[in-house]
């Protein structure tokens, strides 16, 4: 017998309650939207910002993200005590709040902003006790400005509960009270890994990601330049969005189109770059299965994942794959391609990572021709440059990248997604390259934006296990298992953002619906493709009996090594 | 000057079976040891209790009672509670800071023997005005008291 289903009024309508845990989450679903600050649903409960203020029906005011909905309650969400107490906090909030709104990195995707509008705070009663700025850019990744915090605690909780990072937590407390790493030191000294999540979830500029744009617009305006760009898999299914796209569409093409319009000299696509880390990867893989101790491999494309083995876990540094990440394979092959051109060769890659801009800065990636990559743009920073420029990017026609880069595969593309880099090594090592093995692989359990994830394969005589994970807490707990000897695997894919690098913290800020769309856009990309396995891509025999004759190595791969004074 | 003692810390660890749940109780055991909390010991224990440095430094920070800076030799805690105040708490704390060279963001002199704070009440309102040097209540203080306390205090330091 079925239960009586459990409804509750809100404004006066009456609303199925399902499995939601709050009141905030069935107010949403009756098409109300609450304002939050301090509410994410992938997050713990924190309850501090109030905006999500309700009223019930005995005139009690409550806030909806921490109250259990039960059959039968009433409450309403727009009436004269909530809409006063909810302009009350915002001009609190805005009493100790710098308003220099222009000039902030924030201006525009400010929730603060955005609220205070919607609320009609045109006049704070309160006089601004707002603090000299307090800007941390120590890091190459994020910038922390502590005068416009709210103490939302958003980023807390997602290096925390997320990232299993915790560089950050509150200190002091009251008036007093700050979200800083231990003892106020700067963030490029803690365990930052610079996934830039923190940024993404802030509400206010407290913390925005740090912005190369004037600094790619001096190099492309500079004539002695030969300015080369990549741009990852993930940016075409993400920058959509910031055009008013309902995202998770390809518009590769219009990328294209939009860095030429910008005045970059040649456009290249990452995949190429991912396809030759597929195959050093496997060649890699394939080599270490014959010295088990070596095992398992994990992979090495996700610079914030490299950077938390480096902190959290240096007895698996061994085990990193020693392939560069698509993008600093590619930066390298690209200066080493170019270098007789009689001009500076400046790398630009085009990211949705915020971890990249640090992994670009790192002194292992300084070849004999300078950095691999010079500067990494966000996907937000070129949709920036692309408004800035006054380019009109939904009436591009789409363009295709340059020669002789100009092919990848598909299993490159979805590299981009959680999964991606092991189906790529998978259609590498399997020996049935036909359509139907590709069909039977999409359901063997990579795909999907599950935290972590567990396939098998046959490679000749042996059964390989592979985990894919995403999200650091997620790997944590998998090689904390591990460690315990309750896993076991050959091949561990670690992403540090959830769902991979479409939802990293340089794309558009999106929700996981968002996200998930995003990674279907890759799929779909993939199908798209004329080529699937990395090993097709003619490219790149040329680039081995190339410029990578005699440079395997000291181009496409490096060792990372305990940094750490013992 | 102050080297922590890992050997120290590990102990009170075990004492506290590495419980997380136990952060407060490790912090205060460590205080007691060295009168404050060395800024050295934080990332040994965060990693020990399996809690991020930030975290473990969140914890020390929020309570008034932990202390991350070397407390002085002698610890006076001036109550300025009602009673106290209404009783000019105000100019012993104000003699002491002069004497010692403290002020409201200086609570530790410079030959590190005198650390000087407020409390908000002893419960000692009969006392009133009331200090404590280290565990000892000095009940009905003045400021020539205040002064006999220091001198007697540092005739001690140099006998």
């Amino acid at each position: 017998m079925c239960a009586k289903p459990k409804t509750m009024m809100i404004d006066g309508m009456p609303v199925l309650i399902e499995n939601e845990k709050n009141i905030l989450e069935v107010i949403r679903k009756a098409g109300i939207d609450l304002p939050t600050f301090c509410y994410h649903s992938e997050l713990s409960t924190y309850g501090a910002c109030r905006m999500c203020v309700v009223e019930n029906k005995w005139g009690d005011i409550e806030a909806s993200c921490s109250s259990v909905p039960r059959d039968g309650m009433e409450i309403w969400t727009n009436t004269p005590k909530v809409r006063k107490y909810r302009k009350m906090i915002l001009e609190l909030l805005l009493s100790s709040h710098c308003r220099d709104c222009t000039t902030c990195n924030q201006n525009g995707t400010c929730k603060l902003q955005e609220l205070a509008r919607r609320y009609g705070v045109s006049h704070v009663r309160f006089e601004n006790s707002k603090t000299v700025p307090e800007i941390d850019d120590s890091s190459a990744s994020i910038t922390r400005d502590m005068s416009k915090c709210i103490l939302c605690g958003d980023c807390v909780r997602v290096c925390d509960e997320v990232m299993a990072v915790g560089a950050i937590d509150f200190a002091g407390r009251g008036s007093k009270m700050k979200v800083t790493p231990a003892f106020g030191e700067p963030i490029s000294t803690t365990s930052c890994v610079g996934c830039g999540q923190c940024a993404a979830v802030c509400p206010t500029g407290a913390i925005t990601i740090k912005n190369d744009v004037a600094a790619v617009w001096d190099a492309l305006s500079d004539p002695n330049n030969e300015v080369v760009v990549q741009v990852a898999p993930a940016v075409r299914v993400g920058i959509g969005q910031m055009f008013g796209m309902k995202g998770g569409e390809d518009v590769m093409g219009k990328v294209v189109s939009a860095l030429r319009r910008l005045g970059f000299n040649k456009v290249f696509d990452t995949i190429t770059g991912a396809d030759l880390t597929v195959l050093e990867e496997t060649n890699e893989f394939l080599t270490r299965l014959e010295n088990p101790e070596k095992l398992p491999l994990f992979t090495s494309c996700c610079p914030a994942w490299v950077k938390y083995a480096e902190e959290k876990h240096p007895e698996l540094l061994a085990h990193l794959s020693t392939c560069r990440s698509p993008m600093q394979m590619f930066g390298a092959v690209l200066k080493e391609q170019y270098k007789n051109t009689g001009k500076k060769i400046i790398s630009v890659a085009i990211m949705p990572c915020t971890a990249k801009k640090s992994e670009a800065k790192r002194a292992e990636f300084n070849d004999e021709q300078g950095p691999a990559t010079d500067f990494v743009l966000t996907t937000q920073e070129l949709g920036q440059m692309i408004k800035e420029a006054g380019i009109v990017f939904n009436e591009l026609d789409p363009q295709v990248v340059d020669q002789p880069f100009g092919i990848g595969s598909g299993a490159g593309v979805i590299f981009g997604v959680t999964g991606g880099v092991t189906e790529a090594v998978i259609r590498r090592v399997s020996e049935d390259k036909s359509n139907a093995a590709l069909r039977i692989l999409e359901y063997k359990g990579v795909r999907g934006f599950e935290g972590i994830k567990e396939t098998e394969v046959e490679v000749g005589e042996t059964v390989i296990r592979i985990a894919v994970v995403s999200g650091l807490a997620n790997a944590e707990k998998l090689i904390k298992e591990m460690q315990e000897g309750k896993r076991f695997y050959h091949f561990v894919e670690v992403m540090a953002c959830p769902g991979g690098c479409v939802s990293g913290a340089g794309q558009p800020v999106g929700t996981l619906a968002m996200k998930k769309k995003r990674g279907e856009g890759l799929y779909q990309a993939d199908k798209m493709s004329i080529l699937k396995h990395s090993e097709e891509n003619p490219t790149l025999a040329g680039l081995y009996s190339g410029v990578l004759k005699g440079k395997v190595h000291e181009l496409l791969h490096r060792t990372y090594v305990d940094k750490r004074i013992k | 000057m102050n080297t922590v003692d890992f050997g120290v810390i590990d102990k009170i660890l075990e004492q506290n079976d590495y419980s997380q749940a136990k952060t407060i109780a490790i912090l205060q055991d460590i205080q007691e040891e060295y009168r404050y909390i060395p800024k050295e010991s934080f990332q040994y224990v965060a990693d020990k209790l399996g809690i991020s440095c930030a975290k473990l430094y969140s914890v020390a920070t929020f309570y008034e009672n932990f202390s991350l800076e070397p407390k002085g030799k002698y610890v006076i805690k001036i109550c300025d509670g009602t009673a106290c105040h209404v009783r000019k708490s105000v100019p012993i704390l104000e003699h002491f800071r002069k004497e010692l060279g403290l002020s409201g963001t200086k609570h530790t002199s410079d030959d590190g023997l005198f650390t000087v704070e407020t409390v908000s009440c002893l419960g000692a309102c009969g006392l009133a005005p009331a200090i404590v040097v280290n565990d000892h209540v000095h009940p009905t203080m003045t400021v020539e008291k205040a002064q006999a306390i220091i001198d007697q205090l540092r005739g001690e330091e140099n006998a």
